[in-house]
């Protein structure tokens, strides 16, 4: 005959199952805490409430049978100030290679929770492999073909600019876009970045753009702002777009990566900082977000170098329009913020080879600094589309003229908006 | 073992307010000893303000900076670290670094002690790029550069008058902030030096901070604060929108970021609050009039730019509060004694 159950061990049994209604074990007698805490573990019921409880009651057998099993304490992820549905997002990835498996699987943990537009470099012959487990639409020349008519416009979406059809074609609120030759960065503790929810938690916070704090990002854990940061100025204005960051291979221009063939960006900056008002900056499309209800149609394929190639120092047109965002944003007084975070960017391509092509558009891209730096907006010009068509106007007046590429600038960027609303009214 | 020579030995001096003791002197030892310091005693004259041996300094207390400036000495403020400017106004070097009585030595994340001096030379040494965002930031640093789309026009820089570090451990924040988070520690080493772009104005710091004082040093007034005045703990602030202004104004630069110093002692926030509390309300009236301000073509020196700057103080500021007033005379006081005691040498 098998010994019946102990009155104890009944009592225990009770409690394992019963422990919601447990909100403290400092009466419980040294020896039964130690064959409750067993038999917790043993259920597989040990969660961090409980585990608080236990350590609660300062028992030293208790603490040190805790230490001997090694169980730890959660981290409590640092969760955004905003809570946002992962249908608000959209991570837009123009494909310049055809195979992206490694480059999906390497994101996948980040990339999974949401709704991907993967686009295909029209130029790019061969098939596209793209691994299964991701929610997402893939868009291709043929699409393009139905939405832009290639033979009269001059819009094009060759190389790094297929992913503004990816844009063009998204209803998000938050579009992220990282290049196809980026993985996920380490930080400095050795841990992978979760560069979309950086991103995301950049767009979510305010942005400072009128005055710099000397401690970066106010809203970040753990700072604020400094003393003589004016109060009416703490709330901050809303951000438009954030400009994330890239280990190992920089985004140099081929000049100073072939001057430098071995230079790798090793320096992890543990900051994120809004670019202030009127201040210019050089927009790199390798790992950026932006607020697509809010600046959506300035990020926009316009101009072009007579001989945009498929390297990133090949190209200038995420400069161009990194210039025309940085303007709306400053005019519509969104906030633009650049550092954190950092993707590892592979190494590609040889720079020497790259300068050995035409440079004309390089210098062409000197000459319109001051016309970016100086362009002022109407007070009639309230959402982005209006700030797009002013800035056409003016850039097909002051630079036009003194140059064809500007004024097909000029026009892209008009037939851009018609595009934009024409896709949305469908 | 030959030791490089300490860079800017005879160039550079350490100007440092105290009112209480130099003890933290001995931390800095190692990277402070060739430098001379200029002690600006605050407080009461008849006290004995010990300064550890082996330190070259010359030390000024009350007595001495009235009977220096005479009348003009009114622009000096009296129980404010304000007073260190004194400091500047009679120092005969090229280069200022200017560090608080309560600032140690940090260590940067590898466990290593921060040489605050070192870094704030390098910044000063090279060129700011106020015209153009890097994305990398401080493109003349070891491992960083311009990033592409960066003007190659732009890539030579300005020269840079003013180096501004920060401090990890006690925050610098305001009273109120103070009063709201009193455990917060800056704990963030952010490994960075930037330059703060043209037209933008930001909070000066005065606990870690260096500068050129043949660039920009006549702009480094710190107004009247402390004793007999409305306002304290804004010194650094006034300076640094005026500095910012006449930066912004001559093609001269301003720097932030490294170097970190270890700030350890945190001050009484409701006795803040009291020094703080017109300011609080003042500065929203003071931002926008140095967003607005602009200095004529004219003003070709710094001298020039501050006179201007001190009428137009006077006249839009003084509005708010004759506070305002008082201090653009001395303002302007300020600049005749710095004159005075540096007048323009005689072109060869």
């Amino acid at each position: 005959m098998r010994n019946p159950p102990t009155l104890l061990s009944l009592a225990i049994d009770s409690a394992v199952i019963n422990f919601c209604r447990i909100s403290d074990l400092s009466f419980v007698p040294e020896h039964i805490l130690l064959e409750l805490f067993v038999r917790t573990l043993k259920a597989g019921k040990l969660n961090e409430k409980i585990l608080k409880l236990f350590i609660a009651t300062g028992k030293e057998e208790i603490l040190s049978v805790i230490e001997s099993l090694n169980i730890q304490h959660i981290l409590v992820p640092v969760l955004p100030t905003l809570i946002i549905k992962d249908d608000e997002v959209d991570i837009v990835i123009g494909a310049l290679q055809s195979d992206l498996t490694s480059f999906m699987e390497a994101w996948r943990p980040m990339f999974s929770r949401f709704h991907l537009i993967i686009v295909k470099d029209p130029d790019l012959k061969e098939e596209l492999k793209v691994p299964g487990g991701f929610n997402l639409n893939l868009y291709t020349k043929s699409d393009m073909d139905k939405v832009v008519d290639s033979s009269s416009s001059t819009i094009s979406f060759s190389g790094y600019s297929c992913r503004y059809f990816g844009y063009l074609m998204s209803r998000k609120k938050y579009i992220i876009s990282i290049d196809d030759d980026c993985i996920p960065a380490k930080d400095s503790k050795g841990e992978l970045i979760d560069a979309v929810a950086q991103h995301i938690t950049n767009l979510t916070t305010p942005a400072t753009p009128f005055f710099f704090n000397t401690l970066y990002d106010p809203f970040s854990e753990g700072t604020d702002f400094v003393r003589g940061y004016p109060f009416s100025l703490r709330s901050g204005v809303e951000c438009g777009l954030s400009c994330g960051l890239w280990l190992n291979l920089a985004d140099y221009d081929a000049p100073t990566q072939a001057l430098k063939p071995s230079a790798r960006n090793s320096r992890y900056v543990d900051a994120v900082l809004t670019v202030p008002a009127r201040t210019m900056l050089p927009l790199s499309g390798i790992n950026i977000a932006f607020n697509n209800e809010l600046v959506g149609p300035t990020l926009l394929p316009a101009f072009r170098l007579a001989k945009e190639g498929k390297f990133r120092w090949e190209t200038v047109e995420d400069i161009w329009t990194g210039m025309c965002a940085k303007v709306v944003c400053d005019h519509l007084r969104l906030g633009v913020k650049s550092g954190l975070p950092y993707v590892w960017r592979q190494e590609r391509g040889n720079a020497v080879e790259s300068l050995k092509k035409e440079w004309e558009g390089v210098q062409l891209m000197e000459e319109v600094v001051p016309f970016f730096q100086s362009v002022r907006l109407s007070e009639a010009a309230v959402t982005a589309e209006d700030c797009i068509a002013e800035i056409a106007a003016s850039v097909k007046e002051q630079l036009g003229r003194s140059n064809p590429m500007f004024a097909r600038a000029a026009e892209n960027m008009v037939e851009w908006i018609k595009l934009w609303k024409q896709v949305r009214s469908l | 073992m030959a030791a490089a020579a300490p860079p800017l030995k005879d160039e550079l001096d350490i100007v440092i307010p105290t009112i209480r003791n130099l003890d933290f002197l001995e931390m800095w030892r190692p990277f402070f000893q060739p430098y001379h310091l200029i002690i600006v005693q605050d407080g009461d004259p008849s006290k004995t303000i010990k300064v550890p041996d082996g330190f070259d300094y010359e030390l000024y207390n009350r007595n001495d900076i009235n009977r220096i400036l005479g009348p003009k000495a009114s622009c000096i403020s009296f129980k404010d670290s304000a007073c260190r400017c004194f400091g500047y106004m009679v120092s005969k070097k090229k280069y200022i670094f200017t560090i608080d009585d309560d600032c140690f030595v940090a260590k940067d994340p590898s466990g290593k002690q921060i040489n605050a001096l070192e870094q704030h030379i390098k910044n000063l040494l090279c060129p700011s790029t106020p015209l153009f965002f890097n994305t990398l930031y401080e493109p003349f640093r070891d491992g960083s550069d311009f990033v592409r789309g960066y003007p190659f026009s732009l890539r030579e820089g300005v020269p840079t008058a003013v180096s501004h570090g920060l401090w990890l451990n006690i925050p610098d924040y305001d009273a109120p902030t103070q009063l709201v988070k009193p455990l917060e520690r800056n704990t963030k080493y952010v490994d960075a030096v930037l330059t703060i772009p043209k037209g933008t104005l930001f909070p000066m710091c005065g606990m870690n901070l260096a500068f050129d004082r043949d660039l920009i040093g006549p702009a480094m007034y710190f107004g009247l604060m402390g004793d007999g005045q409305p306002i304290g703990r804004y010194d650094d602030m006034w300076a640094g929108w005026c500095t910012k202004v006449i930066c912004d104004h001559l093609g001269l630069g301003v720097k932030t970021g490294l170097p970190y110093i270890w700030h350890s002692k945190a001050s009484n926030p409701f006795v803040n609050l009291k020094k703080e509390y017109n300011g609080i309300f003042w500065q929203e009236e003071i931002i926008p009039f140095f967003q607005a301000a602009t200095l004529s073509k004219d003003s070709t020196t710094v001298q020039k730019c501050y006179i201007e700057l001190s009428k137009q103080v006077k006249e839009k500021l003084g509005k708010v509060d004759p506070y305002f007033v008082k201090l653009a005379d001395a303002m302007e006081t300020w600049i005749q004694a710095w004159d005075e005691l540096n007048p323009p040498t005689k072109a060869k």
